[in-house]
């Protein structure tokens, strides 16, 4: 089932969650201190029981296919367009109507398929998914149940963990399937007005469904595995991955159990909008098992929904008994064909309108794995810093912009990209690409200080200025603000000597030995010239002028 | 006039003996007074006249579209006409306007063709008699003829038969002279067998060789719109004209070749005929197998070798057809439900129960019969038993079919229905659902494995009533089908309906050769 399940939720989320309030507050305090984010140390603080409850978690997620138009139709995808403007005849299931596969999202999932490490199945086949729902015109989906276009594939994944939190631990998940498949419309539940409304601009619009088996362990492992998904695709430009507009839906498969026994009964977890919240309702639910299974309870195998405000999951309206979906073959598409490469084409057909495997490899961009490595390589960075430079978007090129504009070695750039400039994207709550200082710019301001013409304190503090008025340069601000080194030997001579002047206690200490208080002097000259004079001159006029 | 073939006609416009405008009129006069047929749903009087005038003018600048520019044509109204209401003969579309034109349709009206109207037929196309439609049943023809009034001592408005189905509009219009030629479709032999009780042509090409975008379907993987017209030569130049692949439809296959017409000669001495002898079933009237008979030796004496050849999982097919039948209607009918289109029911207390009471209200019993059936056949623990199965026999009826072809028997002569067409009173005795089991029996195989099969009137019975054999081909071998059937055609004298009363049109074209073999 695609993704009717959001508006339902929506609606549950409306009239049921409330009362839930009070209570949810406690459990979020709890789940903060009993940290469950690594399979190293699962259910860290937990009971006497002989051996630890441990989470298992799975991932169901559907990816919309980036591309212009629908899977079986020529209309466009587009989000937030006017209601029902983007609705072909097969969109709303005219009768008589048949379905027409879109190469390019064949091709999408293909490409996906490949970066996953899937084995890409030559023949596939489409099926028919039967339920009732408003915002599925057709009565059925039409997905691939029976032998979907890719299986068996791996994910690698790495997040940052160990007591610092900069160790890199890496990690697999198994691909189940990619299958390609219909969206659903979406339903717009008027509770006013006691009515639904229905928007088909989304119906028909071509989904991945990727099944990942459950093989983490916990919120932590499952929000690294889906971001290093979201990069995947993002690189791969076959699903834009943004999972508040629900290009990317993730569904999470929750149980517990104990090392070595059987699977424990699991629970669908839905409506889940950002990763972060992914995180947080696994580990929610992780925990609240935890404490069902060891008040001597069972888990039920259900549908919940994830609450961001309260934090927690609940129960989502039952489905009215056990749902038959009564798959069967869709007759009017043909089986999918793929090719290996273009010498296996069969004679007759056009090199241009099949789909051959080769070729999409071959086309195939850098994936994010291959890109820390480089970076890691190539200007000698921490892979920490890796992970910050492509997990955050944007922020690799703009790295790797400045760099090529800059003397500065990349240990240095590295703290300016990933301290200054991310601690005020963080700040502002933006991305890289709204950043109002330019990698050209910044790298211009660090060419000033590597010549020396500003100190490294000045530097940061003509960064904040150039953040908050964008299109003045570095230089632009020194020279207004008088921000530049002061070497100027004559002004510096003046200073000096004023300083030395009024206080002949200090002057008299250096002179008969104690050196250190040279830096009292050099402290005030700095104090009087806010900072700016140039640190080796001075040192040489107090000495010349103390001696 | 009206019983020209459409070479006839073609040539009767270029030479101005009539206008499209005149014929139109023509047709639409004779529409009227068949009437009580009720052959039709919806008649297009405006736009017919319209696209004569627009049809004329071309022919008066001497650039016709083709042959079949200004011809009337009608079409089941299971196809979607942009503009112009399709029902399927279900309350459940009584009021659905379509915003566009089937490929076939629209292939018509490219090649100028004149479009009458939409024909009756059985609720969604599920029936063999069409009887079972919203808009009532559809009378044959041949019950008003003199040769069944006379022969069989019938009172027309009792003792009036049925035309067979689903597409009994389509062959009563062709049959009744108010349309040259109309499309049909053909799931189990809804085509075919009405095309042999009204006495016409009935071709159900190669599946995949004509597009089924914008056929409101039955079962997709055996639908294929069908051809009605009065001689072999006119469904060929027809099926030239709508074969090949369409974009909108991903299971169309390219023609083999293109189809304009026939030989004159055809020559069947090195034909092998083969006679499926699982085809001797129960309930086969006398008079059938003696028409069958009479063929086969035909064929044997111009010099073709006609063999038994064995079908042994045709049995089976009624029994298949009828799960594989409800499971893709399930399906297929899963979309009406009162949203997008289509009837919807007062009764909206929830979105359930107005689901529920807009599919109560808007099917009838069979139609909602072989959802339930279907549903049922489809539920996770029943689909390996039958539906599974059942593609498996339909892969073993395929095969069947696929040996004796590959045996090098060039095609298959066959009854296409049991009997002559039945009394409506009679066949109303039984339900829907025997009534297609018996039926089907001869024309369903056909659809099972995809092959084109053709139905040519062969002789009227002792009641005055057509009866007709089928020839079933090869995959895709259309053409040569079309070939033997219109040898076949030429040999057997069928009778032209003619007797309608009051056709003055008829008497005053007696010139005509095909009127002349007229049986009255």
């Amino acid at each position: 089932m695609a993704a009717s399940c959001i508006a339902a939720s929506e609606l549950l989320h409306n009239i049921k969650l409330i009362p839930y309030h009070k209570a949810s507050c406690v459990l979020i305090r709890r789940i903060s201190t009993s940290k469950l984010k690594c399979s190293s140390q699962p259910v860290a603080e937990a009971t006497s029981a002989p051996q630890q409850l441990v989470g298992v978690v799975g991932l169901e997620i559907h990816a919309q296919i980036s591309s212009n138009t629908k899977l079986f139709s020529g209309s466009s995808v587009q989000f937030l367009a006017p209601p029902n403007s983007l609705v072909s005849f097969f969109d709303a299931s005219l009768p008589g109507t048949l379905p027409v596969l879109n190469r390019r999202c064949v091709e999408a999932a293909v490409m996906t398929g490949l970066a996953l490490n899937c084995t890409i199945n030559k023949k596939s086949l489409f099926d028919r998914k039967h339920y009732f729902y408003a915002d599925l015109p057709a009565g059925y989906q039409i997905t691939q149940q029976r032998r979907p276009v890719a299986v068996d594939g791996v994910l690698t994944y790495s997040f940052l963990g160990g007591k610092k939190r900069n160790q890199v631990i890496r990690k697999n998940v198994h691909i189940k399937q990619i299958q390609l498949e219909q969206d659903s419309g979406k339903s717009l539940h008027d509770d006013v007005n006691n009515q639904t409304l229905i928007d088909l601009n989304r119906a028909g619009v071509g989904l991945m469904e990727l099944v990942m088996e459950p093989d983490m362990s916990g919120g932590e492992e499952a929000a690294a595995a889906v971001r290093e998904l979201q990069l995947i695709l993002q690189a791969l430009g076959t699903c834009q991955g943004n999972m508040s507009e629900g290009q990317l839906r993730v569904d999470a498969n929750v149980s517990v159990h104990r090392a070595g026994e059987p699977l424990g009964v699991r629970t669908e977890v839905k409506n889940i909008n950002s990763i972060r919240f992914l995180a947080k309702a696994i580990d929610f639910e992780i925990q609240r098992q935890t404490d069902v299974v060891q008040r001597g309870g069972t888990v039920k195998n259900e549908t919940r929904a994830y609450d961001s405000k309260s934090g927690e999951t609940v129960p989502m309206r039952d489905k009215e008994g056990l749902q038959d979906y009564r798959f069967m073959p869709e007759p009017n598409l043909p089986p999918l064909i793929v090719f290996e490469d273009n010498a296996s084409l069969p004679a007759g057909i056009d090199a241009c309108q099949a789909v051959v495997v080769q070729t999409i490899k071959e086309g195939l961009p850098e994936l994010p794995g291959i890109k820390r490595d480089r970076l890691v390589q190539a200007y000698g960075i921490l892979p920490e810093h890796s992970f910050t430079l492509v997990n955050e978007d944007g922020l690799m090129e703009y790295f790797e912009a400045v760099m090529r504009a800059t003397k500065m070695e990349p240990r240095k750039v590295i703290g300016w990209v990933t301290n200054e400039l991310v601690g005020l994207l963080k700040q502002q709550n933006t991305s890289v690409s709204h950043s109002p200082v330019t990698p050209a710019a910044l790298a211009e301001l660090l060419e000033l200080q590597e010549a020396g013409h500003i100190s490294s304190s000045v530097a940061k503090q003509v960064f904040q200025e150039m953040w908050r008025s964008p299109g003045k340069t570095g230089a632009e601000i020194i020279r207004e603000q008088d921000l530049g080194l002061v070497s100027d030997a004559a002004k510096l001579h003046r200073v000096c000597q004023k300083v030395v002047d009024s206080h002949p206690d200090e002057v008299c200490a250096i002179r008969s030995g104690n050196k250190k208080v040279l830096n009292r002097l050099m402290g005030l000259v700095q104090k009087e010239l806010k900072g700016r004079a140039d640190p080796v001159l001075v040192r040489e006029i107090l000495q010349e002028k103390t001696s | 006039m009206l019983g020209l073939t459409l070479k006839e006609v073609s040539s009767a416009f270029r030479e101005g003996r009539i206008s499209p405008t005149e014929l139109c009129r023509k047709c639409l006069n004779r529409i009227k007074k068949t009437r009580p047929l009720n052959a039709y749903i919806t008649v297009t009087e405006e736009l017919s006249l319209k696209q004569a005038q627009q049809s004329e003018a071309r022919l008066r600048r001497g650039v016709p579209k083709g042959p079949l520019d200004g011809i009337p044509f009608a079409v089941k109204d299971n196809f979607c006409t942009a503009n112009i209401r399709t029902t399927c003969a279900s309350k459940m579309l009584e009021g659905y306007t379509p915003p566009y034109n089937a490929t076939v349709v629209q292939k018509l009206l490219d090649q100028g063709a004149v479009l009458m109207g939409k024909t009756n037929m059985d609720e969604f196309a599920m029936g063999s008699g069409s009887t079972d439609g919203t808009f009532g049943p559809v009378r044959n023809p041949w019950s008003y003829a003199a040769s069944y009034r006379t022969q069989a001592g019938a009172a027309p408005d009792s003792d009036w038969v049925i035309t067979g189905g689903s597409s009994g509009g389509s062959a009563a219009a062709v049959a009744s002279l108010t349309s040259y030629l109309a499309l049909g479709s053909d799931t189990g032999g809804s085509t075919r067998n009405p095309g042999a009780l009204c006495g016409v042509v009935a071709l159900k090409p190669t599946y995949g060789l004509v597009s089924r975008h914008g056929l409101i379907p039955l079962v997709n993987s055996m639908d294929v719109p069908g051809i009605i017209t009065r001689s072999v030569n006119d469904a060929a130049i027809v099926l030239g004209v709508l074969q090949g692949i369409d974009v909108k439809d991903s299971t169309t296959v390219p023609a083999p070749s293109a189809l304009v017409e026939l030989p004159e000669d055809f020559d069947v001495r090195n034909l092998r005929v083969g006679i499926p002898k699982e085809y001797h079933a129960p309930g086969l009237s006398e008079e059938t197998v003696a028409q069958w008979s009479r063929v086969a030796d035909l064929f044997e004496r111009a010099g073709a070798r006609v063999e038994q050849v064995s079908l042994p999982h045709t049995q089976y097919s009624i029994v298949c057809y009828h799960i594989l039948c409800c499971a893709e209607v399930a399906s297929n009918m899963a979309r009406f439900d009162g949203l997008e289109y289509g009837h919807r029911s007062e009764m909206e207390s929830s979105t359930e129960v107005m689901y529920a009471s807009t599919r109560h209200e808007g099917f009838n019993d069979v139609v909602r019969g072989r959802i339930l059936s279907g549903n049922y056949f489809l539920l996770r623990h029943n689909y390996q038993q039958y539906f599974l199965k059942a593609q498996k026999v339909r892969r073993l009826i395929a095969d069947d079919f696929g040996r004796v072809f590959g045996s090098g028997v060039d095609v298959l002569l066959t009854p296409t229905t049991l009997t002559d067409a039945v009394r409506y009173y009679d066949f109303t005795q039984e339900d829907n659902r025997t009534r297609s089991t018996q039926e089907d029996i001869f024309t369903q195989p056909a659809n099972m494995a995809g092959l084109p099969a053709v139905s040519v009137p062969t002789a009227l019975s002792r009641r005055g009533l057509p009866i007709g054999l089928q020839l079933i081909g090869p995959a895709l071998e259309d053409k040569k089908l079309l070939c033997v059937a219109r040898w076949m055609e030429q040999r057997v004298g069928f009778p032209s309906i003619s007797d309608w009363d009051g056709s003055q049109e008829s008497r005053n074209d007696a010139g005509v050769t095909r009127e002349q073999t007229s049986a009255v």
